[in-house]
């Protein structure tokens, strides 16, 4: 359950404000794909375009292609919703339900795509909730709101929820960000576990987590202020890491910036 | 947060290095003072209010020569005073629960549409024309409903009647429309601003993190309103519609001009007829001697009453589920 994606041509925007420009690149199936860059050079931007989140922020349009493998996620005809449901996203801060209980927070987009019976909506809430490092955690409190977890625990709920509807590509917005270094170690851990069955796209901050966790890293970065975020390159992480093929690359990854 | 260090505004400690003893300005002991000082005068306003209302409410109680909660009239004048809340309990409650049935809901709608579905351009003067209706003084809804709205119900009682009349709640043969049931209509039309406008505050201030957590499950419109939306605006609706319930149950003007009054309590809500705490010591309290008066004041503090318990029920649902509450993410 992985699809490739191969992303040509990407604008994206916010009214007037051109945040990413021109953004062609592929993200191989059942691998991890790390973005890296600056602040504001249009990390998130990019990868809220994989879900076609980004046109839900007032303004926001996008011009270009996203192909699933072989469907285009903004052609004509295709809905917005249906695609959410292929794409998983695990945000920056944790955001579980804060009125439904840990089950409930985990069924909760199984319920969305249709009716379940009760024993199997239970093995799939166990299976996902296993699978995100979980389950020992809360198997004695599943009906107890999700909001009353730690940070790091909310988190690995939060990806349970996504994972529990078999996504076929996996999207994680700095998931690490709010979290203590022993929560996220578990969710590193998890993300090598997740990426033999889903494509999974990481934003990260933190250098030494691209190097951990992704098999590729792209690197984005922006011209100044106000201009749009690029592209600079995208290679294995190993390449980039000892031995990338831009200068800019090499600056930003040894620290050596602006 | 901002945790820097806050601007010293203490004196100086004395010259002696200690730094014991209290430094208090004048501004200070000004401001303690008038807010306590109010705080007190508010306790004193409260408790002269209330002894003055149960005073005169036991003086009555104890003159009726009928039971005070039971009696289907309302004689509190000459020798053998025989009067008693039931009519208005029921009215006041029946027209209330009507209002509220029709108006929550509508409201919740459209502070739904203007905060998720409107377009920006249509929302906001959309919600302006709302709150201008929150502005309209109660007895021009009173003589708009006794003028149109009474004249104009007949056709959707008789329909009621086809349909419901067989429940006996809805059952109606012409008549004029000056019925608890219309009096529930106005007061819906008169707390939908409020409820909408709160309503409407309490949605938009939802967590943009919340509903993009339903989004990216491929949550259309509406199941992100049902997912987020609504869970995260429970207690702020039920807040709204107590402001409303508040309104509605104390309602003066707009009832006395709606409704004819009388002392039954009718098996339908169509019949004309009834009344409510509020409208009948309108329409009675300048024509009644003192103790006429009391015996309405006693009524007053049966309403205050039933105020007091509905905000307290309301305040136990949303403490229930506190530990669900959105405001604790
Ligand atoms: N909701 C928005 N409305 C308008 N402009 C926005 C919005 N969100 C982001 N931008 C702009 O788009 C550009 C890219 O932002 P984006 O959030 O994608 O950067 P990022 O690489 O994720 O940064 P960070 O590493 O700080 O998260 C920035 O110039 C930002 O100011
Ligand atoms: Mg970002």
């Amino acid at each position: 359950m992985a699809k490739r994606i191969d992303v040509s041509g990407l604008n994206a925007y916010y009214g007037a404000h051109k945040a990413i420009d021109d953004i062609s690149m592929t993200i191989e199936p059942r691998s991890v794909t790390a973005f890296i860059g600056p602040s504001g050079c249009g990390k998130s931007t990019f990868l809220r375009t994989l879900n076609r989140m980004h046109e839900v922020t007032p303004g926001g349009r996008v011009e270009g292609k996203v192909m699933l493998d072989d469907e285009n996620l903004y052609g004509s005809g295709v809905d917005p919703v249906a695609v959410r449901r292929t794409v998983g996203m695990v945000f920056q801060r944790p955001n579980p339900f804060p009125t439904m209980s840990i089950f409930d927070n985990v069924a909760a987009g199984l319920r969305l795509n249709g009716s379940y019976k009760k024993s199997r909506l239970k093995d799939i809430v166990e299976k996902s909730l296993i699978g995100a490092n979980l389950w020992n955690e809360v198997k004695d409190r599943l009906n107890k709101p999700g909001s009353g977890l730690s940070g790091g625990q909310q988190q690995r709920l939060c990806i349970a929820r996504a994972i529990a509807v078999e996504p076929q590509v996996l999207l994680m917005d700095e998931p690490c960000s709010a979290l203590d270094p022993i929560s996220t170690l578990a969710i590193e851990d998890l993300i090598g576990e997740l990426k033999e069955r889903f494509t999974i796209v990481i934003v990260t901050h933190n250098m030494q987590q691209a190097a951990r966790v992704s098999d590729r890293t792209a690197f984005f970065n922006l011209a100044a202020v106000g201009k749009p975020g690029k592209l600079i390159e995208i290679d294995e992480t190993e390449r980039i890491f000892s031995n990338p093929s831009v200068q800019a690359t090499e600056d930003y990854i040894s620290g050596r910036f602006g | 947060m901002d945790y820097s260090a806050p601007p010293i505004t203490n004196t100086p400690p004395p010259a002696t290095g200690s730094v014991s003893g209290k430094a208090v300005r004048p501004g200070d002991r000004i401001f303690l003072g008038l807010s306590r000082g109010s705080g007190i005068a508010l306790l004193v306003i409260m408790a002269a209010i209330g002894a003055f209302l149960t005073y005169r409410s036991v003086l009555a109680i104890s003159g009726d020569k009928a039971n005070f909660f039971t009696t289907l009239d309302w004689n509190a004048a000459g020798l053998e005073p025989k009067f008693g809340i039931a009519v208005l309990a029921f009215g006041t409650v029946v027209s209330s629960v009507v209002a509220m049935l029709i108006a929550v809901p509508v409201a919740v709608g459209i502070a739904l549409f203007i905060s998720h579905y409107a377009p920006r351009k249509l929302a906001s003067p959309l919600g302006y024309v709302i709150d201008l209706l929150a502005a309209v003084p109660s007895i021009v809804y009173g003589l708009w409903g006794a003028l149109f709205l009474v004249p104009h119900l007949g056709g959707l009682y008789s329909w009621l009647n086809d349909y419901l009349g067989w429940t006996g709640i809805f059952s109606y043969s012409n008549g004029a429309a000056r019925s608890l049931f219309t009096v529930g209509i106005l007061l819906a039309i008169m707390i939908l601003p409020i409820v909408t406008s709160v309503s409407r505050e309490v949605f938009l201030q939802v967590p943009k993190m919340h509903e993009e957590a339903a989004l990216a499950l491929g949550a259309t419109r509406w199941e992100v309103i049902r997912m987020s939306v609504l869970p995260f605006g429970r207690s702020g609706v039920i807040s709204a519609s107590m402001l409303g319930l508040g309104r509605a149950l104390g309602e003066t003007m707009a009832v006395a001009t709606v409704l004819s009054p009388s002392f039954l309590i009718g098996s339908s809500l169509l019949d004309p007829g009834g009344g409510t705490f509020a409208q009948n010591i309108a329409s009675k309290f300048s024509e009644a001697d003192t103790f006429g008066q009391n015996a309405l004041i006693a009524s007053g503090l049966v309403l205050f009453v039933i105020t007091l318990l509905v905000n307290g029920a309301a305040r136990l649902i949303i403490a229930r589920r506190k530990e669900y509450s959105g405001a604790a993410a």
